[in-house]
């Protein structure tokens, strides 16, 4: 992956001279460490940059060496077989589990030692791959949580409804809904999460996460689940998502046209350790990974 | 302020939507002219001797056990945990604000018989107590819930089980440890002037509840009832799961605390034996049979469960079996509750008969926007609904 200067500079000027609905394909640059960042992002801190992470559960070896450097505006994916340690790799990142080796930073401060919830203040959000809402709760109330971080008001001014209460809850509303307006669900509103479909789960669960005011969003298998027009959807509000709100997302994807279509980078996991990295096209062409997915005969 | 935002409804749908909704200064109203209504029907037939006094007894221990209930709703249907010791909470609540009430009357010169006429140092004192009460019930809560909200169902329930009969132990050798009485030891705490009436009752229950429903309808409900849903989400979306556990679980032991000082002040006499094992299991049971999660549930199961065992005095010898029947076919045909976790909300109704005879579907997405403009007060009406239920039941009970 090196970079020669004539493609650095036709990137430029491709990246100023594209309209930003087109995708385009960014010129990855080598870190200093095994990590690859889009070109517009060099230069600057990556906002989540992970370091040889590894964790052993007993004698398994579930993650090895895994290294990444997301750029603030950066789509990321990770793929590989099942079983391949990608789930695990988000819960590492959100310190549900404690990883036994490497450092993980976020914005340039170490998570080591923080609870999932400091972790999710930090600025990292998830999805998760068996879908995790507030079931019996209203979709806006799910929303709600999500934003509780950025609500201030004490027990006692909600308890005894001071108007301080009615104004942070009017605009806690509003943006509720704007939030909502994301995927066109303001309809929705009063629904129990738990009855809606499975898809308006998916993308509720990712509102939810967004609506934490999040740095690295981290999806896990956002499309699982979805017909190929809601697939299409979802690939054009992630890019929205990312454009508006000028976030970092990684996520865990199975479906290719999925991943290829949408991700900047993409590492290939297998057996827990990283075996490929690189832009959508490398990764399509690379040996290894097709080793990975189809076995050796595959290979000809 | 939220009844401009309703007409300014952000969707830019037009104003002429159809759709008619409360506003909130008029929700509250409502429900505040609902309990004072009910509140001035009900002493009005206490004062006209209508109800007996062995009927406002009843209804005074309706009142406290609807507390309980509704209390014990915090940590099992909005928290969803089990705690198995709710009538250990209720014993401090009942001992402590009895002793502060005995202890004060001196220093504030309020004899017992000023409790019956009402003087205003009487209401302060009883004010102070009942605080007092639901105070150190709290504290309790804290120290019992810090420890035990590590654990989970059935440990969580073993636990709390055992920390209830600890404090019960407690309040019966107590005086022996301290070399005087304090709590009165076995033979219990007698001479307890009778400070609980109608009135207090009544007005306590319709805090309590009104208290409840504003925590649960805001920010702090809503991280309470997300651990419930799921833990795992919850904490990755934020919430710090372990202070709101506790959060619940102390006020939960709080509003315990408070039934426990209007029920020392009604019966007159706390034994410790009254607080046992059985007494939490029938808190429990009237929180499951109306529905976990379901305020107006645990009023009506409190309102029912209490009255039947008074109800079927008459061939006592098989009250027990007559409440278990109905505790089994109750689980039988409605094992969710019930109201499984349904919530009356007044304003709602009212709001449909406002909007009658026209379908949701015309103003659909405009209703959803004008509602959501005040979700906090969408079921403001539980707590006027709640004592109504208790002077629906005074009514039929001088039948």
């Amino acid at each position: 992956m090196s970079s020669d200067e004539t493609t650095k500079t036709e990137a430029v000027a491709e990246n100023s001279a594209a309209a930003p609905a087109k995708r385009h394909r960014p010129v990855l640059v080598q870190m200093e460490t095994p990590n690859l960042v889009p070109e517009r992002e060099l230069g600057k801190m990556p906002v989540l940059q992970a370091e040889h992470l590894g964790i052993d559960f007993g004698g398994l070896t579930a993650v090895d060496d895994f290294n990444i450097a997301m750029g603030r505006t950066e789509i990321s994916g990770l793929i590989g077989p099942n079983g391949a340690g990608k789930t695990t790799i988000f819960n590492l990142l959100t310190n549900v589990y404690k990883p036994t080796r490497g450092t993980i930073l976020l914005d340039g401060y170490d998570t080591a030692g923080k609870s999932v919830v400091e972790v999710n203040k930090m600025g990292i959000a998830r999805t998760f791959q068996n879908i995790r809402l507030f079931n019996k709760m209203t979709v806006e109330e799910n929303v709600l949580v999500g934003l509780g971080n950025s609500m201030s008001t004490h027990l006692f001014t909600d308890v005894f409804r001071l108007p301080k209460h009615w104004k942070q809850e009017a605009e806690f509303h509003d943006k509720a809904m704007d939030l909502l307006g994301i995927f066109n669900m303001q309809g929705l509103a009063h629904e129990r999460a738990g009855n809606l479909p499975y898809g308006a789960q998916r993308r509720l669960e990712i509102l939810r996460a967004l609506a934490t005011n999040p740095k690295v969003l981290l999806l896990d298998e956002p499309a699982a689940g979805m017909n190929p027009a809601e697939t299409e959807e979802l690939m054009e509000n992630i890019e929205k998502i990312r454009d508006d709100f000028q976030i970092a997302i990684l996520l865990i994807e199975h479906d290719m046209s999925f991943v290829m279509g949408i991700c900047e980078v993409i590492g290939v996991l297998d057996y827990g350790r990283i075996i490929a990295k690189g832009t959508p096209e490398e990764i399509q062409n690379d040996p290894k990974v097709i080793e990975a997915y189809l076995g050796k005969q595959g290979v000809k | 302020m939220t009844a401009s935002k309703t007409s300014t409804a952000p969707t830019g749908a037009p104003a002429a939507s159809g759709y008619r909704s409360l506003s909130m200064p008029v929700r509250y109203l409502i429900n505040a002219v609902l309990v004072v209504v009910f509140l001035v029907v009900g002493e009005l037939m206490i004062d006209g001797g209508v109800v007996s006094r062995y009927q406002t007894g009843v209804i005074e221990q309706i009142g406290i056990y609807i507390i309980l209930a509704v209390s014990l709703n915090i940590a099992t249907g909005y928290l969803g945990q089990l705690p198995l010791g709710h009538a250990g909470f209720m014993s401090v609540g009942g001992y402590s604000c009895a002793i502060f009430i005995m202890r004060m009357m001196d220093t504030m010169g309020v004899t017992a018989r000023d409790f019956a006429t009402g003087t205003p140092a009487a209401a302060l004192l009883f004010v102070l107590g009942i605080i007092f009460g639901g105070v150190c019930a709290a504290l309790c809560g804290l120290i019992i819930g810090v420890p035990a909200l590590r654990l989970k169902g059935d440990y969580l329930a073993i636990i709390t089980l055992g920390f209830a009969e600890i404090i019960r132990v407690v309040m019966q050798n107590i005086d022996g440890v301290l070399g005087f009485t304090l709590t009165g030891g076995a033979k219990g705490l007698t001479g307890i002037p009778g400070y609980t009436n109608f009135l207090n009752t009544f007005i306590v229950v319709a805090i309590s509840l009104f208290l409840i429903h504003t925590m649960m309808k805001s920010r702090h409900g809503r991280a309470v009832l997300s651990i419930r849903d799921n833990e795992i989400a919850a904490e990755s979306c934020g919430v710090n799961t372990t202070y709101y556990k506790t959060l619940a679980f102390v006020a939960s032991a709080f509003f315990a605390g408070v039934a426990g000082g209007l029920y020392a002040g009604c019966i007159g006499v706390m034994a410790p034996a009254k607080f046992g094992f059985m007494k939490s299991i029938e808190i429990l049971v009237m929180v499951v049979l109306g529905g976990m999660g379901s305020m107006l549930g645990s009023v009506i199961s409190a309102t029912v469960l209490t009255i039947l065992p008074e109800a079927l005095r008459a061939v006592s010898d098989y009250r027990m079996v007559v409440y278990a029947i109905v505790l089994i076919l109750v689980m039988i045909f409605r094992p969710e509750g019930l109201l499984g976790d349904y919530d009356f909300s007044m304003s709602r109704v009212i709001e449909r008969i406002m909007n009658h005879g026209k379908r949701p579907e015309d103003f659909a997405p405009v209703a959803a926007v004008a509602e959501a403009a005040t979700p906090a007060a969408a079921s403001v009406a539980v707590p006027a609904a709640a004592p109504g239920k208790e002077t629906g039941r005074e009514a039929n009970d001088h039948e």
